[in-house]
């Protein structure tokens, strides 16, 4: 704020000398004209009665010639003042706007707004660099969960576009370039209450920078990284990046886990799923040839994937030699019907479209569907405002970088423990996901289920730790019954619990006692969250649903049932 | 040579140089002091205090003050002058005239500081 006050007072100081000058000649000249007084004798006009109409002169053109009517010399320099004084003082006031509307100022003025705003900020916050489809994505997410945070971007328009959209919670946005790392500490990063930073910027060398930046300034913040390349992946890892995210390699490994076990990517697909997304329709993909069209670091990633499934792919590619397509690969874009009749797509079970160009992908499905109407269509989704056009294509399955890294980086934050689950889960058979899955479809409605964490401690579950202190046993059924009709359970499933002393349980039985410090995951639907939270909170409904008696709370009915008692 | 520290030279000397000449003579004589001598400098002081106006140097945020002070110093003179002339009608006793060159008197000593200033900030400039 200092500094636009100096700026202010540089740029008014030729004004402000042009309006004293032109004042100053003035009140001079006023002085020296010769003028006549009532009775016709000569008469100069003294410096207090020239600066007094002057100064009324200049502010109003309508005026009286005071004290004594004037004579033509008076006149004569009136009419030179008045021109010098008014043009002066339009002079100043317009520089004074023009200061206010210059761009330079006005920067300063949004960066000490974002400034002071940040330092506003009490509660832990997360810094998102880059406003993309992503970092719209996790911006608007985190919102959604009261969880605050701040947003840099190099786009005007798209600082613009966050400041219009209506959250929850203010999220302090500025335009600024992400890899000079004094906006970093501008954004917070050595607030105490700074929760970690998030490089979502789609060129990897920004993002690597960020995360260095942020591993120097401040090694304890988490950095969660969006990276495309191996490359810079690797040299991310290397300096210790918390969360490094490849959006392509993330959507391979999930396609792959279509194949080998369906069940195990609904668990993924459901427990990941975005606040009040509808619940999609799933259609295993078929086993046998697939055609890759594109071989970059997408096309490259899913024939990895699938490779390792063991499915052939073909690959179609226009640049052979420059992304090092394996033999046996197309020549050409796959948006002709030859190409795509050359890499057999009458035979192909499925086609993928991965090139980095919308319109492309869209006509090489459309295309290759027209020659095989039973193929297994997934396309790439590059820019998120073709989402209408690419619903309107019926596929089977879309990737969108942004979706992916957006929801990857949103699990990480809301729900740590989701990751650890996940992480278990993946070495469990098919049987055991299908198992899960029939449980969690039982309880569904048209709605993808919730997850939430639940601590138990003093914050969370009050309840449980005055349970504890009177030698109740809390098992995990207590928490998922319901707490206004017992003998029902709550829509939800109990999915993993994680001790003080990190053992952890998968699929918890309801007969597992829970004690202090223990963390569960839970998935459900969202009014199971509350009226699980209701009865971690409130002692009677808790000892109602492990005992089945109602105890009087109040001091009188505790003491007159106690006297019943006796 | 840098134009602009030559005009502000110019303007703190200038202001000096006026000050001085008002102040000078018998302390309570009105004939030894003109009015308009007492007008130019509060011009020329106002001018040199707004040339140093976001200024964030150390040496330029004490020539603000000093030149401040003298802009105080100045108007409270002419203030005087204005009420004792027009105001009240006195007119220039050797009173009113005593106060007012006093009060120019301590202009003085602010611009006589600001001159100082300028002059070690001129010798340390090394180059």
């Amino acid at each position: 704020m200092k500094n636009i006050f100096y700026l202010l007072l540089r740029r008014m100081r030729l004004p402000l000398i042009i309006i004293i000058l032109s004042y100053a000649i003035s009140i001079t000249g006023m002085v020296l004209m010769p003028g006549f007084d009532d009775q016709g004798r000569p008469w100069h006009m003294s410096l207090f009665h020239a600066f007094y109409f002057v100064s009324f002169m200049g502010s109003t053109i309508g005026f009286g010639e005071i004290p004594y009517p004037f004579s033509d010399p008076q006149r004569i320099w009136t009419t030179l003042a008045m021109y010098l004084t008014v043009i002066s003082w339009l002079y100043a006031i317009g520089s004074l706007f023009a200061v206010m509307q210059d761009p330079a100022f006005k920067r300063v003025l949004a960066y000490a707004r974002f400034l002071r705003s940040v330092r506003q900020i009490h509660e832990p916050f997360y810094v998102i660099c880059g406003m993309g489809d992503a970092g719209q994505l996790v911006a608007r997410e985190l919102a959604e969960s009261n969880i605050r945070s701040v947003a840099i971007d190099r786009d005007e328009q798209r600082i613009q576009g966050l400041q219009l959209e209506n959250f929850a919670v203010h999220i302090p946005a500025l335009c600024a370039d992400v890899s000079d790392s004094s906006i970093l500490l501008t954004s917070g990063l050595r607030q105490a209450n700074c929760a970690g930073v998030i490089a979502l910027t789609d060129v990897d060398h920004v993002n690597l920078s960020i995360a260095i930046s942020s591993k120097l300034l401040a090694p304890q913040l988490p950095v969660i990284c969006r990276s495309e390349t191996h490359d810079s992946q690797a040299n991310m890892a290397s300096f210790g990046t918390d969360y490094i995210i490849n959006p392509f390699d993330t959507f391979a490994e999930r396609f792959a886990m279509m194949f080998h076990s369906p069940s195990m990517y609904l668990v993924y697909e459901w427990m990941t799923s975005l606040h009040e997304s509808p619940l999609t329709e799933f259609a295993a993909p078929p086993r046998g040839v697939w055609v890759v069209c594109g071989f970059g670091r997408f096309g490259k990633a899913v024939r990895r994937a699938l490779s390792f499934k063991g499915i052939q792919t073909v690959i179609v590619e226009s640049d052979i030699e420059g992304t090092g397509a394996p033999e046996g690969a197309v020549i050409g874009r796959g948006t002709e019907a030859i190409t795509l009749h050359e890499a057999g797509i009458e035979q192909a079970v499925g086609i993928i479209a991965g090139t980095d160009d919308d319109a492309n992908n869209l006509s090489i499905i459309m295309t290759a569907l027209d020659m095989n109407e039973k193929l297994f269509t997934v396309a790439r989704q590059n820019l998120r405002s073709n989402d209408a056009i690419f619903a309107a294509a019926r596929l089977g399955m879309i990737m969108q970088s942004g979706m992916i890294i957006g929801r990857r980086v949103i699990d990480l934050l809301t729900n740590p423990l989701l990751s650890d689950f996940l992480r278990l889960a993946r070495v469990q058979n098919e049987a055991w996901a299908n198992v899960l899955v029939s449980r969690i479809a039982g309880i569904l409605t048209d709605q993808p289920p919730q997850t939430w964490t639940v601590t138990v401690g003093n914050e969370q579950t009050p309840a449980m730790v005055e349970a504890f202190s009177k030698q109740l046993q809390i098992m995990v059924c207590h928490l998922t019954r319901d707490p206004r009709m017992t003998d029902r359970a709550l829509p939800c499933v109990a999915l993993y619990i994680k001790r003080q002393n990190h053992d952890e349980i998968l699929l918890p039985e309801d007969e597992t006692l829970l004690h202090a410090g223990d963390q569960l995951l839970f998935c459900g639907l969202p009014h199971a969250q509350t009226h699980m939270r209701w009865t971690a909170r409130n002692f009677h409904a808790l000892n109602f649903i492990c005992t089945g008696s109602d105890r009087p709370s109040g001091t009188i009915w505790r003491l007159l049932s106690r006297g019943r008692d006796h | 040579m840098n134009l602009e520290k030559v005009v502000f030279a110019f303007f703190i000397v200038l202001s000096l140089t006026l000050n001085f000449g008002f102040f000078i003579g018998e302390l309570d004589n009105p004939n030894h002091h003109n009015v308009y001598e007492l007008f130019a400098a509060l011009v020329v002081s106002l001018i040199a205090t707004i040339m140093k106006f976001g200024d964030r140097a150390h040496i330029g945020a004490v020539l603000l003050a000093t030149s401040l002070v003298a802009d105080l110093q100045l108007i409270a003179a002419v203030i005087v002058w204005t009420i004792s002339v027009h105001g009240t009608g006195t007119g220039l006793t050797p009173m009113v005239i005593s106060s007012i060159v006093s009060l120019s008197g301590g202009a003085l000593l602010a611009n006589i500081t600001s001159v100082i200033i300028l002059v070690t900030e001129t010798v340390m400039f090394r180059r």
